[in-house]
């Protein structure tokens, strides 16, 4: 206890909270209902980053958080500012990312009578948040801040709301801080973590008894930073592993053991394989339809291994037959304990031990192998004079840039091709929209993974219908010194929609065309304050990156003007069976 | 033929945070994860005036009853949920309607009322306002046989339920106030 007490307004409560949890940096915009509490930011160690569009303040924030595994904080004012971060939240919700968004409200007097940017926001984003708080007297916020950042950090990680009155934020207080969770007022939160011994026992025996089984690593894994564990599981069972959009880099994508992505437009093996297992080891992840396909027709012939840390997503689309709920990383080292009790260590199977029995996976990784020999990723290289493939823009840009850079997207074809093409060998390097699907994430998300790891180099792969939504952030990135990088692969559609309409809407293309040259991105990317690079032929792609990874004191654009032609491989149909799996026309016909 | 009401029907009895909007989030919960509410009834409890309880009918063919409840679980502002089977349950509703009865028929509503041991709360010149509490098949029976008169007005409570008692504990608590879970 402090001898004396403190009084401060509750603007001042609210940065001091923020900085009790050791908030380095917010995104924000201020307006009128904030206005007080943009008052003490100014004597705050906190780095407050000007965004152009709220919007933008809650991706960098994911991006933030992404890269970081620390929570994303933003800052907007009442009403429009408010709706505005509505997308983030929803994305941020979808994805579990830890967000906590701070945003202004009427004085409560007014709460109710349609005042100037008045807005429900707390009812708006309940079905978007984890949870969300609408503070009436200033003596509560230490405590909701030390609450929110609690209930966003803790079990499945997501996204909260916390809406602060203008005359609660005015209204003075005696300062304190919550010192233990009995003090947040949450008697109904108390997330699981380790898993059920028995279950793990029963998951283990299952492991040991599988012919065919497949490690199915989703974005919980990193979540939980469970990436060494998932590796140590991997190496001891020879098990091999897929990693959804979710969870690209949670194991490397260059290890012997790894399929790649498995789901819609995920390569041939990752899919097959989980079709075609007896065991399905799913380690948090929830079985998206964008991975099942058809579910009744998804890994027809497996059995499932769950675990996740919200007991919800067990059974919730696929009933395992052990559904464990917990921690992924504290679940997977139980695991392997359990397996080193049934005589499984990093050494093998020990003899006379229940290990010892267990089936051979060489023939599974044979057919594995054949897998990979005939339907590797594959695309038709350029022809002559012919037009930038995208795909190789990726690949240059994986190959030019140093190994441990960050890869940001938005949404669509340039999105699976990022994900295809590049190598994601370390967990915390990716940074995508998944569940959500939010285009124009890659340009705010970028510049919040940059902020969060200036030491890094970070890409933007971006589509050309993408980067119009929030191109803007581009001149926050300028003023705060932020060097990203962004690849649009231009070509002049919404290339998924249009991909789809040509392949299922029989080249009836609707409203999907966009243009390659309007707007100009060179000049738009130069009025931003950024380099502008353009790049229309294939030997234009190498020169245009190396010259961009040259530069590091502004944010670079380099407008890659690509083939608008081109489908991304593999493909299967939405609603069909993953067995339906439309491989690149080159590779029709061979034996599957 | 549909399936008897209470084969399909569960009740869950939801403990609460009593604060504002606390019942916006299990409605919400309810709509937007595709869940049907047969019927919902809300009141403080005597016990501790920091938390409501919240009785739920659910349609059990909307979604598995255990996807319900784990998604309930899930909101924060829920302290404890127990499901309570209907054979497992004391259940009991509340059933007031006003009905037209002139003179000459009113002797007849007065009789259905009082061999389903109901009550008369309010009587008009040509109009009654009768009662009836008790189990809810109960109160179905008597909102039928009610509908060979003109029913102005008809309101009825939804459950509320509690465990039997003298057997073993059905009541299943997923999450307590001291207990751990999701």
């Amino acid at each position: 206890m402090e001898a004396r007490a403190t009084t401060m307004t509750g603007a001042q409560a609210l940065i001091k909270s923020l900085e009790m949890q050791r908030v380095e940096v917010m995104f924000g915009l201020p307006g009128g209902a904030i206005l007080p509490v943009y008052d003490p930011i100014l004597d705050s160690s906190i780095r407050h980053i000007l965004v152009r569009h709220e919007q933008g303040a809650g991706h960098m924030a994911e991006g933030y958080a992404m890269v970081t595994g620390r929570p994303g904080v933003a800052m907007v004012t009442s009403g429009p500012g408010a709706t505005n971060i509505v997308t983030p939240l929803s994305n941020a919700y979808m994805d579990s990312t830890p967000l906590v968004v701070v945003s202004g409200q009427v004085a409560t007097g007014s709460i109710g009578t349609d005042a100037f940017q008045e807005c429900d926001i707390t009812g708006v984003t309940m079905g978007i948040t984890k949870h969300n708080w609408l503070i009436k007297q200033a003596a509560d916020i230490p405590r909701v801040v030390a609450a929110a950042f609690h209930v966003a950090t803790t079990g499945r990680p997501g996204p909260v709301l916390i809406d602060v009155p203008k005359d609660v934020a005015n209204a003075t207080m005696e300062w304190y801080w919550p010192t233990s969770v009995d003090d947040l007022d949450l008697p109904g939160y108390h997330p699981v973590t380790v898993g059920d011994p028995a279950e793990v026992r029963r998951a283990a025996r299952l492991v040991l008894g599988a012919e065919r089984p497949v490690i199915y690593a989703g974005g919980g894994v990193l979540k939980a930073r469970a990436a060494e564990p998932l590796r140590h599981l991997a190496e001891r069972t020879g098990i091999p592993v897929v990693t959804t959009l979710m969870a690209r880099g949670a194991f490397p994508d260059s290890h012997p053991l790894c399929l790649g992505m498995p789901g819609m437009h995920g390569n041939y093996t990752a899919v097959t394989a989980m079709q075609r297992a007896d065991l399905l080891i799913a380690l948090g992840s929830r079985f998206d339809d964008r991975v099942t396909g058809k579910v009744d027709a998804f890994a027809p012939g497996a059995r499932v291994i769950h675990v996740d840390i919200d007991p919800a997503e067990l059974g919730k689309v696929r009933t395992p037959d052990v559904g464990i709920a917990g921690d992924c990383r504290l679940v997977i080292e139980e695991l392997l304990a359990a397996l080193a009790e049934a005589g499984l260590s990093d050494e093998g199977a020990a003899e006379g031990s229940p290990a010892a029995g267990r089936p051979d996976l060489e023939g599974w990784w044979a057919q594995l192998h054949r897998f990979q020999e005939e339907f590797p990723l594959h695309y038709a290289p350029a022809a002559e004079g012919g037009p930038i493939k995208p795909q190789m823009v990726v690949e240059t840009l994986r190959d030019l840039s140093p190994a441990d850079t960050i890869l940001a997207s938005g949404v669509g074809q340039h999105q699976m091709w990022a994900s295809q093409y590049w190598r994601f060998d370390h967990p915390y390097t990716w940074v995508n929209s998944g569940g959500a699907g939010t285009m124009g994430f890659a340009v705010p998300a970028a510049v919040g993974a940059k902020v969060g790891r200036p030491d890094r180099t970070v890409w933007a792969v971006d589509g050309d219908g993408c980067f119009q939504m929030t191109a803007q952030e581009l001149v926050t990135a300028t003023a705060e010194r932020i060097p990203v990088k962004i690849a649009i692969l231009n070509n002049a559609y919404l290339g998924m929609v249009r991909q789809w309409q040509e392949m299922f809407y029989g080249e009836r293309y609707s409203e999907v065309y966009l243009s390659p040259d309007l707007p100009d991105y060179v000049k738009w990317a130069e009025a931003m304050g950024c380099v502008g690079i353009r790049a229309e032929s294939p030997d234009e792609v190498g020169p245009a990156i190396e010259k961009a990874n040259g530069i590091d004191d502004r944010p670079v654009v380099v407008d890659f003007r690509t083939d608008a032609f081109e489908k991304v491989f593999p493909m299967v149909p939405a609603g069909a069976s993953n067995d339906a799996i439309v491989v690149h026309p080159d590779q029709e016909g061979r034996a599957r | 033929m549909t399936p008897a009401p209470d084969a399909r029907h569960h009740v869950l009895s939801v403990l609460v945070e009593n604060k504002a909007g606390v019942l916006s989030r299990v409605a919400g919960l309810f709509s937007r994860r595709g869940f049907n509410i047969y019927s919902l009834a809300v009141a403080p409890t005597d016990e501790d005036e920091r938390f409501s309880r919240i009785t739920i009918v659910v349609d059990v063919e909307s979604a598995p009853l255990e996807q319900v409840i784990q998604q309930l679980d899930k909101l924060v502002n829920v302290v404890s949920i127990s499901q309570l089977a209907p054979v497992d349950a004391v259940q009991r509703e509340l059933l007031i309607a006003t009905v037209e009865a002139q003179p000459a028929e009113r002797s007849q509503v007065i009789q259905l009322v009082g061999v389903f041991g109901g009550e008369v709360v309010d009587v008009g010149r040509d109009r009654l306002t009768v009662m009836l509490a008790g189990r809810p098949e109960k109160i179905d029976d008597f909102e039928g046989l009610l509908e060979g008169y003109r029913v102005v007005e008809l309101q009825r409570t939804g459950r509320v339920a509690l465990p039997k008692l003298e057997r073993r504990p059905t009541a299943r608590t997923l999450r307590s106030v001291a207990g751990q879970a999701g």
